[in-house]
């Protein structure tokens, strides 16, 4: 394992980071504090509880699940399709470095720094609403499943796009709606019977469900169904980027 | 000696049918300036990207240092170095953040002692902390081969290393390159301007349409294919070669007021002092002579367009 790459690379996109903070960092920190004024302190209070939550809190999950989602997949897709544009993967595609190195690197960076962003929401969330985590040890869990999972999606896209717009387009046109439409600010058990069962074909509908379980201890869906939706898909991810390296697709010619 | 890279039967065909290279079998002497000629289109950047892991091959094998670039390209690759021909640097970042990165991936230990020689051996240590974006075309042209040089690679390609950089710079590269030679680098360039090849390469290869036309020594094949030209100003204009100078390599030009006698570099009597005693006695005068040499440029042309010969001075 060539150790010194994945360090590299992992500090070469944490800089970036760094140097790009309000963009990276304080920008969806903010748009979300929004959500939390305006749905949560504001328009919330008037509203009912949700399964026994008040809606400021009902909403903390699924709301900081669309940043993470969002802020993984761009972080990823960004990292890597940056060096593609700027033509500097010449450098990752010559040097002693295997995929699941490159991976690590990429991905480990942009998962640390949703986990980050998932943090300083959470904290940032306690300022408006007052919440609880019956079960920490399963949020941060599910934290993490869904930083790496969606990072390396991400990476999988920036892999897979050759323009900017490409970059853009699933995250701005499938994700957000998708996180939207699948319980971030409403229970599913709100909907009307056939749209709940439309819904489950939605795989955010599992993140949310599951995340706001490790909150507050009420679910959407079973929580072991939302574990497996999760785990199933960051293994297709990972099937994905092992084939991409390996047959060099839109890397090598 | 074992060559340090070993190409055999290389071939690459793209999806669209067109065969960038044609079963290329190349060996590179270890510690030698192997310069790869060709005009554009050739294969010289497919055939380097190849060896370093950039491009697939669609045949044949490479070795580097006894390594096989596909099965063994850990051990392959960290003895390269690559200074691509396009100025791709990351634009918002330090020149020693970037070195630092291209070092760690190259899977080495950090070492900010090797960083700073590197550095001041391509007058960049003074911009260390500046953003590489910030840096002119030359400058930024140091820094790829400052980041390809940071992992200490046993091996460096260079593609078009002096494409558009000014003379003066071009000038400090090759000395740059002569030295990195002396400290046991192989360096294999490929360039457009045939005075590079000229002025640095221990041997010159040829390529053209993806296929390795020839490969050789540079002072033999200047030597085997390089003609010298001796030129007569003459005195009185002359309609026609006399008859007892037939059998000599001469040749009237200037509507007959210049004499041009061609030799052979490479045979130890060149005939001139033979053919000024003829003119004498045959009462031909001349008021000026001036040898001239066959270049590698014309040399380059004249293999590249399919002749045998090398064309005169």
């Amino acid at each position: 394992m060539n150790w010194h790459a994945i360090r590299a690379i992992y500090r070469f996109e944490m800089a970036r980071t760094f140097r790009t903070i309000t963009q990276s960092i304080a920008s969806p920190v903010l748009s979300t504090s929004l959500y939390f004024v305006v749905f949560g302190a504001a328009i919330g209070s008037r509203m009912g509880a949700i399964d026994g939550v008040s809606y400021g809190a009902f909403i903390i999950p699924g709301l900081i699940m669309l940043s993470l989602l969002n802020e993984s997949i761009s972080n990823a897709s960004f990292g890597i399709y940056m060096p593609k544009w700027a033509g500097t993967i010449y450098e990752l595609l010559s040097a002693p470095v295997s995929a699941i190195e490159i991976v690590f690197g990429y991905v480990g960076a942009a998962a640390t720094k949703s986990l980050m962003l998932g943090a300083l929401i959470l904290i940032t969330a306690r300022l408006f609403v007052p919440y609880e985590v019956v079960h920490p040890f399963w949020m941060l869990g599910f934290l993490l499943l869904t930083a790496v999972t969606f990072s390396l999606f991400g990476f999988i896209i920036g892999l897979w796009a050759d323009d900017w717009q490409k970059l853009q387009v699933i995250p701005l046109m499938i994700i957000t709606p998708m996180t939207f439409l699948g319980g971030a600010f409403y229970s599913i058990n709100m909907l009307p019977p056939l749209w709940q069962k439309i819904t489950l074909f939605n795989p955010v509908v599992y993140l949310i469900s599951g995340f706001r379980w490790s909150f507050y201890g009420v679910a959407d869906v079973n929580i072991v169904v939302s574990v497996s939706a999760i785990v199933g898909f960051l293994l297709a991810c990972l099937f994905a980027v092992w084939w991409i390296f390996r047959t060099g697709w839109k890397l090598k010619v | 000696m074992d060559p340090i890279i070993s190409i055999k039967g290389l071939s690459k065909s793209y999806a669209s049918g067109f065969e960038a290279l044609k079963s290329v079998d190349l060996d590179i002497r270890r510690g030698e300036i192997f310069a790869l000629l060709g005009p554009n289109g050739a294969g010289k950047t497919t055939l380097i990207n190849i060896v370093c892991g950039i491009v697939n091959a669609s045949a044949g094998t490479v070795h580097a240092d006894g390594h096989d670039i596909v099965r063994d390209y850990r051990a392959a690759r960290a003895k390269i170095g690559l200074v691509p021909q396009e100025l791709s640097t990351d634009a918002f970042e330090s020149v020693l953040a970037t070195l630092k990165f291209s070092r760690g991936l190259f899977g080495k230990a950090p070492d900010p002692a090797h960083l700073e020689r590197v550095l001041r051996a391509l007058s960049l240590w003074d911009k260390r902390n500046n953003k590489i974006m910030t840096l002119s075309g030359g400058m930024k042209r140091r820094v790829l081969i400052a980041k390809a040089l940071s992992h200490e690679p046993q091996i460096l390609f260079l593609d078009e290393p002096t494409a558009g950089v000014d003379v003066e710079l071009r000038r400090d590269m090759w000395q740059m390159v002569r030295e990195l030679r002396t400290s046991g680098v192989t360096i294999i360039l490929t360039t457009h301007y045939i005075e590079e090849a000229e002025e640095m390469a221990d041997r010159i290869g040829v390529i053209n349409k993806g296929e390795l036309i020839l490969v050789e020594d540079k002072n033999v094949l200047m030597r085997k294919l390089g003609k010298k030209q001796l030129t007569l100003q003459l005195q009185t204009p002359l309609a026609a070669i006399p008859p007892s100078l037939g059998g000599l390599p001469l040749e009237l030009a200037d509507d007959g007021n210049a004499l041009v006698y061609t030799f052979d570099t490479q045979s130890e009597q060149t005939g001139i002092a033979a053919l000024l005693r003829q003119l004498s006695e045959q009462g031909i005068d001349f008021k000026d002579l001036h040898s001239s040499e066959s270049s590698l440029e014309e040399i380059f042309v004249s293999l590249v367009h399919g002749g045998s010969k090398g064309a005169r001075a």
